[in-house]
């Protein structure tokens, strides 16, 4: 394996051997074993697999929400296997934007509360953050919703709201864990377009589904079983 | 930049705890009697105290007061017809005591007699009071009209007298007030003065003064109505000679009281052989009623931190309820990039906006009860700055303390499964 800084390959993520492993007791399982392989900057990933093929593992561990057990994982230049809790969470912070299934809005704050939490965590002030907030409605389409709570809006609206929450710290890589899992196929859609919209502006997404015509929309798709890489399709 | 980060903090709290305004405001509760209780208790501990400083600032903290008292033998052998009881304190030990000690600023003679008093129809009997001027230094009153006794008073044996504002007001009415002629017993006084006067107890110690007194000159006391005392109590009579019934005493210095007092006492037990006197000192009387207000004062304020700490552990409570409540909160908290130690910030910040409202509102209702006390028991309650921002301060380190551990419980929270957390 050659140790190449990764900006040179135009790579942003590569993982090395990377393996990890639950204790269940007197068993061990093997979530993720030994898995080598990189994304290129401004790609668009889907990661697909069975139940317990290790795909959400895989999310967790990408996204710096999970540790790996052995092996190594680069982010653009930083080791990331080496970090502890509070360098993961600058990692989220600066670099990372989630999208989750069931939207994971906090659901007393409104729209614009939780669209500006990430900016919040960044230190912002309360009226750059407010503007900044204004702008990503508009870009996802919620404009005049800033002042509604979650529970007022539809479920593709709620997804909308999680994607510019994630925009907000304007961030080299989005994760999408089944982000049309709640939503109608329309819905569901319309959400998938905004996604290839920010992949056209550059932005590298990782999108774990276990649908294959939603995996369509990528570029480049992991199949995984049993916690290794079963193959990689590429358009 | 900083504080303003600070006060976006302790504003998103504020918002926070809002949200769940029912839910906040039980929370609180616990605090607010906490609070309320320790406020209330400081002020009636403090208002006790300032009492207590009160009667002894009636009585004079660098005062002896000896007085005269029956001796027990004497007390059985009274019943006898013929007998007189001669006891108490002489004019000679009143000179014994001004002479021998140097810590001794000034001496009074008090000779007491009840007498009937009247200016025409009006009558009463008044509590007479020989003594000299030196009685007006020893218990300072406010002068209401006219002046106190004089030393010349004492040497030409005027028959003067000074009354109390009460007094006044119940044997004088509406006649002239000073140079006004009245009856004391059988003969004719002038009226040259009146003074305000306290009444009441201090710890169990009769206050010099009484309303009904009169004052008169010792020696005037002494020429016009003699030592001896006849009384009759239902048909039966008893004499009794008593030369004084009480000798005042200042000491100059505060610290020197209790040895002066000390001394008295001894020679006093040189001169008499029963013992008809006691000696007591206000300021031994402050400091034991001192000792017993600290006394009640620590179990007042036990009882009201305990109901503090009841409090605190209500807030815990609630907060790690809540804590379970924002699992999944929490888990989007960390997930977006949240730091642990944000997590700790931001519900230690709602633990302590809801503790210290509480205590704010704890104070409002803190105040009133001093004010309840005062008005239906006459109690005297005191609202210091120190009784109004402990309590304040407590509140806040409540919501400090018994947050720590639910806001260190919520930043143990795994964002992986908080995500998933229904």
């Amino acid at each position: 394996m050659v140790d190449l800084p990764l900006t040179e390959n135009n790579e942003i993520i590569r993982l090395e051997e990377a393996q990890k492993i639950y204790q269940m007791g007197v068993q061990e399982l093997h979530a993720l074993a030994g898995v080598t392989l990189s994304f290129k900057k401004g790609s668009f990933w889907a990661i697909m697999g069975p139940s317990g093929s290790g795909k959400s593992t895989m999310m967790n561990i990408l996204g710096c929400l999970d540790r790996l057990t052995s092996g190594r994982y680069f982010l653009e230049d930083t080791d990331v296997s080496s970090l502890d809790d509070n360098a993961l969470s600058e990692l989220r912070l600066k670099y990372l934007g989630f999208v989750f299934q069931s939207f994971n809005l906090i659901p007393q704050l409104t729209v614009q509360r939780n669209i500006e939490l990430p900016l919040y965590y960044l230190g912002w002030d309360a009226i750059r953050s407010a503007r900044r907030a204004g702008e990503l409605a508009e870009e996802v389409g919620l404009g005049g919703r800033l002042h509604h709570r979650p529970t007022e809006l539809s479920g593709g609206e709620m997804q909308r709201v999680a994607v510019a929450r994630a925009l907000a710290n304007d961030p080299q890589v989005i994760f999408a864990d089944e982000p049309t899992g709640n939503l109608d196929s329309a819905t569901g859609e319309q959400i998938l377009e905004l996604l290839d919209e920010l992949n056209k502006q550059g932005k590298t997404i990782i999108m774990v589904t276990h649908e294959p015509d939603i995996a369509k929309h990528a570029g480049n798709r992991l199949h995984m079983i049993d916690g290794v890489i079963d193959r990689i399709e590429q358009n | 930049m900083r504080q303003t980060k600070v006060f976006r903090n302790i504003w998103l709290g504020i918002e926070n705890v809002l949200m769940h305004k029912l839910r906040s405001f039980l929370t609180m509760l616990g605090v607010v009697f906490g609070v309320g209780s320790v406020v209330a208790m400081l002020s009636v501990g403090e208002g006790a105290s300032k009492e207590a400083l009160e009667q002894i600032r009636k009585l004079g903290s660098n005062n002896i007061i000896i007085s005269s008292v029956k001796s027990a033998e004497e007390e059985q052998t009274s019943t006898d017809h013929s007998h007189m009881s001669i006891y108490g304190l002489t004019y000679e030990d009143q000179f014994r005591i001004a002479e021998s000690f140097s810590n001794i600023q000034e001496t009074a003679p008090v000779k007491l007699m009840r007498k009937e008093t009247r200016l025409r129809e009006r009558s009463m009997e008044l509590r007479v009071v020989g003594t000299t001027p030196q009685w007006f230094d020893l218990v300072p009153r406010p002068i209401i009209a006219g002046r106190v006794l004089l030393p010349s008073d004492q040497d030409k044996q005027a028959p003067v007298a000074v009354l109390t504002e009460f007094g006044a007001r119940k044997i004088l009415a509406t006649e002239n007030t000073i140079g006004q002629t009245i009856r004391i017993g059988g003969d004719e006084f002038e009226i040259v003065g009146i003074v305000k006067s306290e009444s009441g107890q201090a710890g169990n110690i009769q206050i010099p003064d009484q309303q009904i007194d009169v004052y008169i000159s010792i020696e005037v006391a002494r020429k016009y109505f003699g030592d001896i005392e006849v009384k009759r109590t239902s048909g039966s009579r008893s004499m009794e000679k008593v030369e004084l019934h009480q000798v005042l005493v200042r000491v100059d210095n505060t610290d020197n009281v209790e040895a002066t007092a000390a001394g008295i006492e001894r020679m006093l037990e040189r001169f008499h052989k029963k013992k008809d006197y006691i000696v007591s000192v206000p300021l031994a009387l402050l400091k034991q009623a001192e000792a017993t207000k600290r006394t009640f004062n620590i179990v007042l304020g036990s009882i009201a931190g305990i109901s503090l700490l009841v409090g605190g552990i209500g807030i815990m409570n609630i907060m790690l309820a809540s804590v379970t409540e924002r699992t999944r909160e929490i888990g989007i908290r960390r997930a977006i990039g949240a730091k642990r130690r944000q997590i700790v910030l931001q519900f230690l910040i709602e633990t302590v906006v809801l503790s210290t409202t509480g205590g704010i509102i704890g104070l409002g209702i803190g105040t009133l009860i001093p004010f309840l006390i005062t008005y239906f028991s006459g109690m005297m309650t005191v609202l210091t700055w120190a009784g109004v921002l402990f309590p304040l301060f407590i509140s806040m380190t409540i919501g400090i303390v018994f947050g720590l551990y639910p806001a260190m419980h919520a930043a143990r929270v795994d964002p992986i499964v908080a995500l998933r957390h229904e």
